[in-house]
């Protein structure tokens, strides 16, 4: 036995796996994060590297700022519409693709499609077909005779202006970003009813429980812990996202109507060069996220009874 | 109670015929055993009289009803599966209940209904666990209870004892046959297990590729195999068989016996070279040779044979069954 060689010290080879992942942490998670905090508390721009703490002033600003209180309205709209909406949908879609049916792989694998694009460039096709001159969309609704005369069902403008109308802007963000995060939501949701063993299912149906009372009482709380991670990772993803926003609308239109607080960030940062608000409009996901994923771990791990 | 009519039923996978024209009457009150190797169609027949699977052809009928087209929840059913399929998230009172908070009976209807159920198969004191905190026999009786609180017509039961212990399983099979003696209650039982089925069974259906090879008490089914499979799958050892020209003779392995302990005028002689012993504790195995035909001989310990040695051995000719090379079946003597 060499005890001394590094691969026979169990200390050793622990901080020999650990140095990498935690260097990583440390540089790009907890740096950033300690000069955001920072940041929030200075009057730092982009334009000037010296900078001094002036405390609380920039929260305080930010909550005054009608800017960002239509922001947070939004990201909350746009959060959690699009996640109800992802998980209702993708729960049908798992459940429709869980069965037989001829077609099944390739039917699989355009489902997957979405999430292997990159998502500026499946924003961009949404933004050319929610042209405000040139969409589609509005060709088909004209086609269908439904828009464009009097009388039709949206109206009589030969276009629709998907992203011009406030109401209208925010669900075709929301829109794009349910078509986004629904694949993989629905690969989730598949290898958890896959997980469920198909005899409690039938023994369900041979208790007599319909469709909705296995839905409800079996298939669902058996699910919960699953629903709950792709809660969770859909929160996050729509929480911090900025790129379908900012292709499609750019937060607008004017002055907000669909400006979510990682765009309002990005704009007063970059585009506005004040690094001091970005940051305190940025460190404002920290508690709530910090919430939402200590609330959903805790219910997941009261729903794990195996 | 009721009883339970299979025709012509048929079940095929693709080009697999799981069930392959079965007809089955199954009395009302009876405990009737599917028996057979895996991929038999056992559990498929099971299946198909639950609902849970579509018959490609042929009908069913329980009660006299056709129910090929009704829903399993209408059946009147209740099924115990080989993985006790309990619901892992609600307690076992719950578990129990299930069936009948499914059909809206009142609260106090279902109290008193579970209590039952559970003080019949002694889980009363489990009730408010969950089913992970229970052992295997206990899930299992809990199954049961599931199984029996709605007092189906027909419980069917896909081989409720595989997954216990080997020690437990003997009681486990004596209380299973109280209950349903004590029920009445019409039950197919699905197994592989030949002990189970002849302990358990008012009748065993023997299986086979789909199809019903014989259908008869345990004892007929024991000494009277309809074919060389029934012959060859029933019975620990199976049937010995010699082959003389273009028939097959076979007999038990206790029916074999060392001839001066077969006084009979009516027996045949075979001359036995034994090869090996095997010393099982109650009983003797004797491996040998009677010609070409590998042959087993069951003794009971008291009576010494020596391995390596040549003995004359005898079956009574009532003892002995005849069967055709060719087609397997039986040939009456």
């Amino acid at each position: 036995m060499r005890q001394g060689h590094l691969f026979h010290s169990d200390r050793l080879t622990a901080l020999a796996l650990l140095v990498p992942v935690v260097t990583y942490i440390v540089a790009f998670i907890g740096f950033p994060f300690v000069m955001s905090f920072v940041y929030s508390i200075s009057d730092a721009t982009i334009g000037d590297p010296h900078f001094s703490i002036i405390g609380m002033r920039n929260f305080r600003e930010m909550l005054q700022d009608e800017a960002f209180r239509t922001s947070l309205a939004n990201t909350f709209i746009f959060t959690f519409v699009s996640i109800g909406l992802v998980v209702v949908l993708a729960h049908i879609l798992a459940e429709l693709l869980i069965r037989e049916f001829p077609g099944k792989w390739i039917a699989r694998f355009l489902l997957m499609l979405p999430w292997t694009a990159p998502i500026a460039l499946g924003a961009i096709g949404f933004l050319w077909f929610m042209d405000s001159v040139y969409s589609p969309f509005d060709w088909l609704l004209r086609k269908a005779g439904l828009l464009g005369h009097p009388g039709d069902l949206f109206g009589p403008m030969s276009n629709l202006y998907w992203l011009a109308r406030p109401g209208l802007a925010m669900a075709s963000v929301i829109l794009v970003h349910v078509w986004r995060l629904l694949p993989l939501a629905t690969v989730i949701l598949i290898a958890g009813l896959n997980s469920i063993p198909r005899e409690i299912v039938e023994a369900a149906q041979i208790d007599g429980a319909g469709y909705f009372r296995r839905l409800f009482h079996i298939t669902l709380p058996l699910l919960f812990p699953v629903i709950g991670v792709t809660i969770l990772f859909s929160v996050f993803f729509t929480f911090t996202d900025m790129t379908v926003v900012w292709i499609l609308t750019k937060g607008g239109p004017p002055p907000h109507a669909t400006q979510v607080l990682a765009s309002l960030a990005f704009l007063k940062t970059i585009q506005g060069g004040d690094l001091a608000q970005g940051a305190a409009v940025a460190l404002f996901f920290f508690p709530v996220l910090a919430g939402i994923a200590a609330i959903v771990l805790r219910l997941v791990k009261k729903a794990v009874v195996v | 109670m009721a009883n339970v009519r299979f025709t012509g039923l048929k079940k095929h996978f693709g080009p697999v015929r799981a069930v392959d024209g079965v007809d089955l009457e199954i009395a009302d009150g009876e405990f009737l055993v599917l028996l057979g190797p895996s991929g038999s169609g056992k559990t498929t027949l099971m299946r198909l009289c639950a609902g849970l699977d579509e018959p490609t052809a042929g009908s069913i009928f329980i009660d006299g009803e056709l129910v090929n087209d009704v829903a399993p929840r209408k059946r009147g059913i209740a099924m115990v599966f080989q993985s006790y399929a309990l619901y892992p998230h609600k307690t076992v009172f719950k578990n129990i209940a299930f069936p009948l908070s499914v059909e809206g009976l009142p609260r106090n209807e279902i109290l008193s209904k579970v209590e039952w159920a559970a003080n019949l198969l002694g889980i009363g004191h489990l009730l408010e666990r969950m089913p992970s905190r229970i052992s295997g026999g206990e899930r299992q009786r809990v199954a049961i209870a599931r199984a029996l609180v709605r007092r189906p017509r027909v419980l069917l039961m896909d081989e409720p004892l595989s997954n216990l212990d080997a020690k437990v399983r003997h009681t486990a099979r004596d209380e299973l046959k109280k209950f349903q003696r004590e029920i009445g209650v019409t039950t197919i039982y699905v197994t592989h297990d030949q002990v189970e089925a002849m302990g358990l069974g008012d009748r065993i259906a023997v299986m086979n590729d789909g199809c019903i090879r014989q259908i008869g008490s345990p004892d007929e089914i024991y000494q009277e195999p309809s074919d060389t499979f029934v012959a060859g799958f029933v019975g620990i050892p199976p049937m010995n068989f010699m082959e003389e020209s273009g028939v097959l003779t076979g007999f038990r392995p206790e029916t074999f016996l060392p001839a001066r302990l077969v006084d009979d005028h009516e027996r045949r002689i075979f001359r036995f070279r034994i090869e090996r012993v095997e010393h099982l504790g109650s009983y003797n195995l004797v491996y040998g040779k009677v010609g070409e035909a590998l042959l087993i001989a069951n003794l009971s310990v008291r009576h010494e044979v020596r391995e390596g040695t040549e003995e004359d051995f005898a079956v009574r000719l009532t003892d002995l069954r005849y069967y055709d090379r060719a087609t397997g079946r039986r040939i009456p003597p």
